[in-house]
């Protein structure tokens, strides 16, 4: 039995036993949906479908109905590829990073945060597949040999390390929350009674048996795994960043922006994991897996997270004046006084300011607090990125191409339609999978449950 | 059973020799380098000497106060699989004391025109009309001035050590007193999380104070984390290497094995931050090819020839850690470690080495008896500090909430 320490705080309240905890997180699966499951389904389906619209109106008449324009040629599009790219950092980050560690407290909220990873990424994946300009020509992105019509890729070029990037990104990642979803596939299947429920989980589980060969192989898998994802958990977001730090754009061109996005990653996808999870374990009454305690230690990371980006911001602007070049110093002052002023404080407020109120133990531990801040920073995140991208492109070396930048209904459209689809799928998820490893849950129940530890095993 | 460290002559006898070479060396280096090279003739004083002084100063301290990072780390993140090697972390960072003093007297010399390889600290370079002026340094005269480096400098130096005391005399007094419901564990524990929030920024603006500022010119958002994960990496071998030495005397038989793999685990991680920070902050320069920034890599690569210490260096402290330690069987066997954890060090030193010395002596750079013999002195002062502590309080932690968890520590 694995030693831990009495004062270590319990992961699973309440006197739980293994049955309990499949029955718990079965339950929204078996029964039916409720009235407002349907009601934010609704919500979010014809969010997603306006979205769906706006989407094929910018492949029918191109990107021109967008507000990019000349000088500012990059705008919401790269701006909410980044936002979600980001979000999508949390799942791999808890289920591998936190694997690495021997943090059990990641287990109630894994599962989630990797189905979070998946979505987000979709998200993302549409911005840029858009953002060519015509996107049937996007295979034209992978290397594909000349006679195919096109030239071949450019491969000193950071754009095409994002197509790698990324797309091994989501495979690892999808892989990864894959094979963990199969043993409580296995758990499902065999507790449907309805015909086709009890098919379709069967197939989903791969005929998963539960005999200890079984076992060995998925910890080996999940090992190599975590092994593999969490370098790139780092390679992602550096490559991403990358595509600003290469080129010679002030404000764009520091050293400092591979670490620092990573660390603004995590933190953008802590921030829309407690969002979800607030929602989650309230509507699915899961508060025995997901306590305050879990809470606790996702505000942490936010808290230094946020400060690693607080120290990164600081240092950029402190560079920018002790470079002595004049081009890094003016576009640093026009961040912060040019005619994106707001955007630039906006930033600063939510994510370097809010996060420190989670010093005090009693906002950290409060649920109303954590939820409020968590969507203050997912705001403050989309501003980090658009404050580096519009601003910069609105002011480049010419002034002849100073222009400001709209945004129309379409790119708000399209945005906004992002966010239904991923609740769409989020909710459909919680819906169908279940929502917490809870074969690696019962792992812990013994060590961490709170029954278990008064007993003194 | 709780043992305590004997510091015995011999060890003491080998310390003591390698002082000697160091101060042997430290007079030969100093009388040595007194002619300067054609090409830098009349801005060098006994340059190679002092960068060398430099080079070693921040290498250990910079040792002393990574380990103390990881001490406050393990503090905050309640982290429970190392308690039974925390004394040798905490004898570790005892050099920090040390090594802060080394490095304030260093600066004090400058300051004083001894040395002159911040050449900034010759405050004529912001005056208009003297020969040293230098125009292109007029803006940084707000932060480049000696009041306010020395005051920041003191801050670090005092703050830090500060810190470092504390931790050390709180853990001590939980052995004897019982510590019971675990108050003075759970001090520490705050104390940590406010010495992280100060190193978080002041590991950074001390790497520019006292690295960045000798290539006064030149300046990148990257250096002060790449440093900092350069420091780490040497604490982390330090330890490590003092576990295993210390388990090979019959010391510390309830460290799990376990516990060392977790420890190379850390050396094989924290090899790959670095090399990740080091090479973005390389290649970006390299990429963007813009004036500025890419002389300090165009002077080391191209005008300087530090070309082959250079890619040697990245070789042994990126693809040997890689290589050597990704299985799991090396992680947990003694000799391995102790072989990779040596390499990984000196090559740590030459990390320095090409940060300081094209610096400091331009192309006329040498691995020599100066560079061995003060280098060695160094590390003679470092192990003599570190044995010394070490052998001053039992090396086992008593009354602390997470032995239990380490003695028993199976993965």
């Amino acid at each position: 039995m694995h030693q831990e320490s009495e004062i270590r705080e319990p992961l699973i309240v309440g006197n739980k036993s293994y049955k309990d905890i499949t029955d718990d997180i079965i339950r929204p699966i078996q029964g039916k949906a409720n009235k407002y499951w349907w009601i934010v389904f609704t919500l979010a389906a014809t969010t997603f479908a306006w979205g769906i619209c706006c989407l094929a109106y910018t492949i029918g008449e191109g990107i021109g109905v967008w507000g990019s324009n000349n000088g500012v040629d990059w705008a919401w599009d790269i701006t909410n590829f980044v936002w979600w790219i980001g979000i999508g950092h949390a799942g791999t980050l808890i289920s591998a990073v936190l694997l690495l560690f021997r943090q059990k407290w990641r287990m109630a909220i894994n599962r989630s945060a990797e189905a979070m990873t998946i979505f987000a990424v979709m998200c993302a994946a549409i911005f840029v597949t858009l953002h060519t300009g015509r996107p049937w020509l996007d295979y034209w992105l992978f290397p594909l040999p000349n006679q195919f019509g096109s030239l071949w890729i450019n491969f000193n070029s950071p754009l095409v390390w994002d197509v790698f990037a990324v797309s091994t990104y989501f495979s690892v990642s999808l892989v990864f929350w894959y094979t963990g979803l199969i043993p409580d596939f296995a758990t499902i299947r065999d507790r449907m009674t309805k015909p086709l429920a009890k098919k379709i989980y069967s197939i989903l589980s791969f005929g998963w048996s539960g005999r200890a060969k079984d076992w060995t192989r998925f910890e080996e898998v999940s090992l190599v795994l975590a092994g593999l994802s969490t370098p790139l958990v780092f390679s992602v977001h550096s490559i991403v960043s990358t595509d600003f730090a290469t080129a010679v754009l002030p404000g764009w061109h520091t050293t400092i922006f591979p670490p620092y996005f990573v660390a603004g990653a995590v933190f953008s996808g802590f921030a829309m994991v407690l969002t979800l999870i607030l929602i989650m374990r309230k509507v699915f009454s899961l508060e025995s897996y997901i306590n305050i305690k879990h809470i606790e230690y996702m505000n942490i990371v936010i808290i230094i997270t946020g400060s690693i980006v607080g120290v990164a911001y600081l240092t950029e602007l402190f560079m920018s004046w002790y470079s002595g070049v004049e081009y890094e110093q003016y576009a640093f002052l026009n961040r912060a006084t040019g005619p994106y002023w707001w955007a630039y404080w906006s930033m600063m407020t939510c994510n370097v300011i809010s996060p420190q109120l989670f010093w005090f133990k009693k906002i950290r531990t409060s649920l109303i607090a954590t939820f409020i801040l968590s969507i203050v920073v997912n705001i403050g995140m989309w501003f980090e990125r658009f404050v580096i991208i519009v601003p910069t492109l609105c002011r480049t070396f010419t002034p002849s191409t100073w222009n400001m930048y709209h945004p129309t209904f379409i790119d708000i459209g399209i945005f906004v339609g992002t966010i239904g689809m991923f609740f769409t799928f989020f909710l459909l998820f919680a819906r169908f999978f279940p929502v917490i490893a809870q074969s690696e849950l019962k792992s812990i129940l013994k060590s961490s449950g709170s029954e278990w530890k008064k007993k003194g095993h | 059973m709780n043992q305590t460290f004997t510091f015995t002559d011999k060890a003491k006898r080998f310390c003591y020799i390698l002082m000697g070479i160091g101060i042997v060396g430290l007079i030969w280096g100093y009388v040595s380098d007194g002619n300067a090279p054609e090409g830098m003739a009349g801005h060098y004083h006994h340059n190679r000497f002092w960068g060398n002084m430099l080079l070693n100063t921040f290498f250990f301290m910079g040792i002393g106060l990574a380990a103390t990072f990881f001490l406050a780390l393990q503090y905050a993140a309640e982290a429970g699989w190392a308690t039974t090697v925390k004394r040798v972390i905490e004898a570790v960072t005892c050099y920090l004391p040390v090594g802060a003093g080394l490095m304030l007297l260093m600066l004090v010399l400058g300051a004083l025109g001894v040395h002159h390889i911040y050449e900034w600290m010759d405050q004529d370079v912001y005056v208009e009309g003297s020969p040293v002026f230098d125009e292109g340094m007029l803006h940084k005269h707000g932060y480049l001035n000696l009041p306010f480096f020395f005051a920041r400098t003191l801050a670090y130096v005092l703050v830090w050590s500060g810190f470092q005391r504390i931790f050390r005399k709180r853990s001590l007094e939980a052995d004897l007193n019982g510590d019971n419901d675990h108050i003075i564990h759970f001090k520490n524990r705050k104390s940590a999380a406010i010495f992280l929030v100060f190193f978080g920024v002041t590991s950074s603006t001390s790497s520019w104070d006292w690295l960045m500022s000798i290539d006064v010119h030149w300046f990148s958002t990257m250096f002060g984390w790449y440093t900092f994960s350069g420091t780490w990496i040497g604490a982390i071998v330090t330890i490590t290497l003092l576990v295993l030495w210390l388990r090979k005397n019959g010391y510390l038989e309830e460290v799990q094995e376990s516990t060392i793999h977790d420890l190379g685990k850390w050396m094989f991680a924290v090899s790959f931050l670095w090399s990740y920070l080091w090479f973005m902050q390389f290649m970006l320069i390299w990429y963007t090819n813009l004036p500025e920034e890419v002389s300090y890599y165009f002077d080391r690569l191209h005008m300087y020839g530090y070309r082959w210490p250079m890619w040697i260096m990245f070789i042994i402290n990126f693809t040997f850690p890689m290589i050597m330690l990704m299985s799991r069987d090396s992680k947990r066997n003694a000799g391995f470690l102790t072989i990779v954890g040596l390499c990984i060090l000196f090559g740590h030193w030459m990390d320095l080495y090409v940060v300081v010395m094209p610096a400091t002596v331009h192309e006329y750079w040498h691995i020599g008896l100066t560079e061995i013999t003060i280098g060695l002195g160094f590390l003679g002062l470092f192990l003599f500090v570190v044995l010394s502590n070490l052998a001053k309080a039992p090396l086992m932690v008593k009354n602390h909430p997470y032995l239990d968890e380490s003695k028993h520590l199976h993965t």
